[in-house]
């Protein structure tokens, strides 16, 4: 059975959720760094994959950020 | 006075202007959450960028350049120009009796000017040590990651011509 407080399990998992989010963001950044050397190089054909994980992965932040948002509003409420 | 201040229930944009500094510096982990979603924004919007420009580019056309006589060169020496526009510096290099090999001379690392080592035959970037092959200006070590953009020449009458380049992106 978890003993912890409400306050003590919302803040871990909303460190949890920012650990997530800052490795998503630098996969995130090296992705557009390839991408960007790849198109500079002349192979255009990278460009549309670059854009469509670069998607999915925004898409996995704002769904963490919408967790944390509601996890901290949940523990602000008591 | 402490560095954090306590959290408010107050939401972000009613707050009145931080009169004390520990106030100022104060950022919750949801404010910066919603910085690092943000960011993850802007390298979406990078992405985005790239493949537009991919969508709508059109190749290039280049003009037809004479650069050098192909006797004015000795063996192992060479010459700058620039090509397409005088603001592209290029450099010739006459590898071989009857061998030449151009590039851009800028490194595609910070774009400082690669000189000819005739000594280790390659192409080398004083500024960060990034060398490049001769033969096709592939990346041989150092920071860079792309190989240098190839100028296209052509021989008539003597004379060394510039057609085109190839391997640049944009």
């Amino acid at each position: 059975m978890n003993t912890d407080p409400p306050r003590n399990r919302g803040l871990t998992a909303i460190d949890g959720a920012m650990v997530l989010i800052v490795i998503l963001l630098v996969v995130q950044i090296w992705l557009l760094s390839a991408t960007l050397e790849s198109y500079l190089g002349g192979h255009r054909e990278a460009a549309v994959p670059g854009a469509i994980i670069s998607g999915i992965l925004f898409a996995a932040c704002l769904a963490l950020y919408r967790l944390v948002d509601r996890i901290d509003s949940d523990v602000r409420k008591g | 006075m402490s560095w954090f201040r306590k959290p408010s229930s107050t939401p972000l944009w009613r707050d009145e202007f931080p009169v004390f500094t520990a106030d100022e510096r104060y950022v919750n982990r949801r404010q910066f959450t919603k910085f690092l979603t943000l960011t993850s924004f802007g390298m979406l919007a990078g992405n985005l960028w790239i493949l537009a420009r991919s969508a709508f580019h059109r190749a290039p056309t280049y003009p037809r350049i004479a650069v050098a006589a192909a006797g004015e060169i000795a063996v192992g020496g060479v010459k700058t120009f620039a090509y397409p526009t005088a603001g592209d510096p290029c450099i010739l290099v006459r590898t071989g009796s009857d061998s030449f090999a151009a590039y851009s001379q800028k490194c595609t690392h910070l774009s400082c000017a690669v000189y000819y080592d005739q000594t280790q035959n390659r192409l080398e970037c004083p500024c960060h040590q990034g060398f490049f092959s001769i033969a096709d200006g592939s990346v041989l070590q150092g920071p860079p990651r792309r190989a240098l953009p190839r100028v296209s020449l052509e021989r008539k009458d003597g004379q060394l011509i510039a057609v085109g380049v190839e391997g640049e992106g944009s």
